[in-house]
C-alpha cells in the first residue's frame, strides 16, 4: 500500500477553497454571492481533480454551474417579482 | 446562545478532527477488494462507475427513484392544466456575440454530455454526470435562442416519456435477470474488451437508463420553473 503525502499543489487548491468559502459567505447581495459561489465551485472541481476524484470533480462540476445557480437564480426572480 | 454554540460546535470539529486518519491512510477495505477485482471480473476500467452501476446498482436505483419523485413533486405543486399558450413575447436575444458563441456552445456540450455518458465506464463519467450535462446543453438553448426554440424541446410531450423509459429501463434491465433465474439486477451478459465501448455486460444500459432519466428529469424541473417564474416576468 502506498502512502500519499500532501504535494504543494494539493496545500495551495485547500487553502484557495477555505478563501473562496469564506468570501462566499461575506458576499451579502444574492445576486453577487452566486458568482462568488461559481468560482468556489470552480475552485471545488480543481481540489477534487487534484486528488484524483474525476469522477466526483465532474458531479461538482454539473452542480456547482449548473443545478445550484439555475435554482437559485430562479428563487430570486420570484422573490423579487413579489 | 451565539458564543456556546460556536464553542460547542468547535469542539465537536476538533473532536472529530483528531480522530480521521492521516493523509493517505484509507481504512476501508472495499476499495481495495473493488479496484482488485473490477477490470478481471467485468472488464471495466473506471472503478467508480463500476461500483455505481454494477456492484452496488441496486442503491443507484434508489438513487433514480428519489430524483424520479423529487421531480414529480415539482411537477404536481407547479404544472398547471390551462398554462395560456400566447406566450410568444418577444424575447429575442440582441447580442450576437451571446447568439453566436453560445450556438456554439450547445453543440460542444451536447458532445461532451453524450461522451460523458457513453464512455462513463472507460473514462471518467457516467450517467448522472453526463445525464445533468445533457440537460444543461439544452438549457443553453433558453439561454441564447428564444423562449419558442427552448418550448419545442421542453415540452411535457417530449421529456415525460424520457423520463419514464429511463426510469423504467432500469428496473427492466434488473427484471431481466430475475426471469433467467438470477438476483435481481445481475450483470448477464459478458464482459467484453476492457477499454472500449464494448465492455461492462450490462452495466452499460443500466448506465444509459439512468442517463435518459436524469437528463429528462433536470429538463422538467427547469422546464417547470422557467414556465412558473421566469415566463410570468417576461
Amino acid at each position: 500500500m502506498t502512502v500519499a503525502t500532501l504535494v504543494p499543489l494539493q496545500s495551495v487548491t485547500l487553502a484557495l477553497v477555505a478563501a473562496a468559502a469564506t468570501l462566499v459567505v461575506l458576499t451579502r447581495d444574492v445576486q453577487r454571492q452566486i458568482l462568488v459561489n461559481g468560482i468556489y465551485g470552480i475552485l471545488l472541481v480543481i481540489l477534487f481533480t487534484v486528488f484524483a476524484a474525476p469522477d466526483v470533480a465532474l458531479s461538482m462540476l454539473v452542480v456547482s454551474t449548473v443545478g445550484y445557480p439555475l435554482v437559485v437564480l430562479i428563487a430570486i426572480a420570484r422573490s423579487r417579482n413579489k | 446562545m451565539f458564543l456556546p454554540s460556536v464553542a460547542l460546535l468547535a469542539a465537536l470539529l476538533t473532536w472529530s478532527l483528531v480522530a480521521i486518519p492521516h493523509f493517505g491512510h484509507y481504512r476501508g477495505p472495499y476499495g481495495f477488494v473493488l479496484n482488485r477485482v473490477v477490470l478481471p471480473e467485468r472488464h471495466m476500467t473506471n472503478v467508480v462507475t463500476a461500483t455505481v452501476f454494477d456492484y452496488r446498482g441496486f442503491d443507484t436505483m434508489g438513487e433514480e427513484f428519489i430524483l424520479f419523485i423529487a421531480v414529480t413533486g415539482v411537477v404536481l405543486l407547479l404544472r398547471e392544466q390551462d398554462r395560456d399558450e400566447s406566450s410568444d413575447s418577444e424575447d429575442e436575444i440582441g447580442s450576437d456575440a451571446v447568439r453566436v458563441g453560445g450556438s456554439l456552445a450547445v453543440g460542444v456540450c451536447l458532445l461532451v454530455a453524450l461522451w460523458l455518458i457513453a464512455f462513463g465506464f472507460v473514462t471518467p463519467g457516467g450517467g448522472f454526470q453526463g445525464g445533468v450535462a445533457l440537460a444543461s446543453s439544452l438549457v443553453l438553448v433558453f439561454l441564447v435562442a428564444s423562449h419558442k426554440a427552448w418550448s419545442g424541446i421542453a415540452s411535457e410531450e417530449v421529456l415525460d416519456p424520457f423520463e419514464g423509459v429511463g426510469a423504467g429501463g432500469y428496473v427492466v434491465v434488473g427484471l431481466a435477470a430475475l426471469i433467467g433465474g438470477m438476483a435481481f439486477l445481475t450483470n448477464l451478459l459478458g464482459p467484453g474488451t476492457p477499454g472500449t465501448l464494448y465492455s461492462g455486460g450490462s452495466a452499460p444500459f443500466v448506465n444509459w437508463a439512468a442517463g435518459t432519466e436524469v437528463a429528462a428529469a433536470f429538463l422538467i424541473l427547469f422546464m417547470e420553473f422557467i414556465e412558473a417564474y421566469v415566463v410570468p416576468l417576461a
